[in-house]
């Protein structure tokens, strides 16, 4: 069985059989905003979200991970492989499934982070395919996920009054085999999945006024631009852009002691390049000074550097920078500025 | 299904979690450096290149990255020279014999030893970048036939700050290397140069071609001392720097030590001047 289809009244049924299998975590409404969140009731569960305050990489790179347990006195150090328990991520926009892979490619590139490669092992990813865009801010289209391409176990496409869901992997397949509910998907079906998937051209449409190779092109000319200086005025060095980017994976690494001041756990905790002591040493020289070529660094780990690296953009179009930013730096405007600085753009 | 399981090997051993390493001697070298020699659990070898660096812990306080100064024909300890700057290195000038400190590494990419045989070497080190020129000071002793002319030029603030007495002073007898010393403030017992460490250079006679310029020293120095090896034609591929940045996993993930794309603490300490050249901002070293 490659596609199955599923009755809308029978999502909270197929819910309900994915939370007795493993832990399950879904989007669901926050005040005027989402979250992803461990599923008590399916009946909060929201498929018709805008991307989430944060992305799913607090599920397989949390905020704050445990690196091991030590003792300073005596000298000793704890079991540093920790196991995990099975977890489904579920109702991923494809941004968010870009995201995951944009951190499979950072962290499996060696030497291999076991932390993340051990919590990814027990995640299996149930997205949704967005029919319409989010909101205003999202850049999904430029970047070329607006559409699945791979990276999940399951993929849901409202065709109206039934899902669509796509089999991309074993561990996909089991979560839909043995359900009554759940059948193969009939050719009337697939021919309504193909009449959305026409009408969704006519909705999403390129955000970047140049396609993406003239976009790195662009950052390959542009580090003495002046909009970095622009961009630099506003930015207020929050660290809300780096929080909320699900391909932002800077982190530190520190220690946190017991009262008896003897054991304690040493711990990894998500940083941001855009803190002005990111880049800066004990002798006191800082490497990346100013707000500007911070922000100009966040910009070049998503549009350069990993291209450069992993042949990957790092930028999934989610949009959260922007829609989270107190200043108004709108990442759509700053490339199309540099793209139109440039003239490259006729 | 192979890749999977070379993964699954991966997944069960943390890069994270630090070797047990004890010093076994520590003494002040100065007012504010702390030299120490550390041995691993069961006496295994760092075998650490010259050049390579480790991630020093003291739990409760942290790790941070610290150049390795002994060689590695230095066999069953490794040696390290720190400066009391920061909190972590505050509380490791309070350790001594005895105590231990976790030890991670070693990481990155020492000096191009095996490019460097046969060719002559100039080291030019400013202050602390002494430490881990030390290393591959150390190294060329041990191979010294391996080598060329070997030159050292060495450049402190003032005579109390000189790192390595005994050892330098040995440098200083032995007849198949050069070595010269400057300070740039002299007290009224020094007797050596006076100046910066770049007055030191037009005046040595060197075979471009065949010469390894490298260079560590505080991030000031760098510039400076690139232009004038440039000047005396050493090519951009034998100019070697060795950069300092922040960092905190050694692993090329956490994104402190970053230059533009490259991770210092994988890619580097250790780059040629030809590498440096390509950065267009970050890199406060390059000449510019």
């Amino acid at each position: 069985m490659k596609y199955a289809s599923l009755k809308k009244a029978d999502l909270f049924e197929w819910l309900e059989h994915l939370k007795k299998k493993a832990k399950l975590y879904a989007p669901r409404k926050k005040e005027n905003l989402f979250v992803l969140r461990p599923v008590k009731n399916v009946e909060d569960v929201c498929l018709e979200y805008i991307p989430t305050i944060l992305p799913p990489k607090k599920y397989y790179f949390p905020q704050k991970e445990k690196l091991f347990k030590f003792s300073a006195q005596p000298f000793k150090t704890g079991k540093a492989i920790d196991k995990f328990e099975e977890f489904v991520l579920f109702g991923v926009h494809t941004c968010d499934i870009a995201g995951i892979q944009c951190m499979d490619v950072a962290f499996r590139d060696g030497p291999e982070d076991p932390n993340y490669l051990n919590r990814k092992d027990k995640m299996a990813i149930v997205g949704i395919e967005c029919l319409k865009y989010c909101d205003k801010y999202a850049n999904c289209t430029s970047m070329g996920n607006h559409v699945p391409r791979g990276g999940y176990d399951l993929m849901m496409v409202d065709i109206g009054d039934k899902f669509i869901i796509h089999i991309n992997s074993e561990k996909g397949e089991k979560l839909v085999t043995d359900l009554g509910y759940i059948k193969e998907a009939a050719q009337a079906d697939m021919d309504l999945l193909d009449r959305a998937r026409e009408a969704k051209k006519k909705v999403f449409k390129e955000e970047f006024t140049g396609p993406l190779s003239k976009v790195y092109d662009v950052f390959d000319k542009s580090f003495a631009s002046d909009i970095w200086k622009d961009v630099g005025k506003r930015c207020v060095a929050c660290g809300n852009c780096t929080a909320v980017c699900p391909t932002c994976y800077c982190f530190d690494v520190a220690d946190e002691m017991e009262l008896n001041l003897d054991d304690g756990v040493r711990y990894r905790i998500w940083n941001s390049c855009q803190m002005d002591d990111f880049a800066k040493v004990a002798g006191g020289e800082d490497f990346r000074k100013g707000r500007d070529s911070r922000q100009r660094h966040r910009y070049y780990r998503k549009f350069k550097y990993p291209v450069d690296r992993f042949n990957r953009y790092f930028c999934t179009g989610c949009g959260r920078c922007t829609r989270t930013c107190m200043a108004q730096i709108n990442l759509v405007e700053t490339v199309n500025s540099l793209l139109n600085e440039k003239g490259i753009v006729e | 299904m192979l890749e999977r399981e070379i993964l699954l090997e991966k997944m069960k051993t943390s890069p994270y979690k630090p070797m047990h390493g004890k010093i076994i001697h520590a003494e002040m070298l100065t007012e504010k450096e702390k030299f120490f020699r550390i041995q691993l659990e069961g006496t295994i070898n760092l075998s650490a290149q010259p050049g390579q660096f480790v991630m020093v812990s003291i739990f409760g306080y942290g790790e941070a990255p610290i150049s390795v100064c002994s060689s590695p024909s230095d066999k069953g300890y490794f040696e390290l020279t720190v400066r009391n700057a920061g909190i972590l290195t505050n509380k490791l000038q309070r350790l001594g014999k005895g105590d231990m400190v976790g030890i991670r590494g070693p990481f990155g990419n020492g000096f191009p030893i095996d490019n460097m045989f046969g060719y002559d070497v100039m080291i030019v080190a400013g202050g602390l970048g002494i430490v881990p020129l030390r290393s591959l000071i150390r190294y060329i002793m041990f191979h010294r036939n391996d080598f060329g002319n070997v030159q050292i030029l060495l450049g402190c603030k003032t005579p109390k700050e000189l790192l390595f007495e005994e050892e330098t002073k040995d440098w200083m007898r032995r007849a198949e290397i050069k070595f010269n010393c400057t300070v740039d403030k002299g007290d009224p017992d020094w007797k050596g140069n006076v100046g910066l460490i770049t007055t030191l250079i037009p005046n040595v006679d060197i075979n471009p071609m065949r010469t390894y310029g490298v260079v560590v020293g505080p991030p000031i120095m760098y510039k400076f001392v690139i232009v004038k090896l440039l000047e005396k034609k050493i090519p951009e591929h034998q100019i070697i720097v060795s950069l300092e940045r922040r960092m905190k996993c050694g692993l090329g993930k956490c994104g402190h030590c970053q230059i533009e794309g490259a991770y210092v603490c994988q890619s580097g300490p250790v780059f040629n001047y030809a590498q440096l050249k390509n950065f267009k901002g970050e890199c406060h070293e390059k000449a510019a």
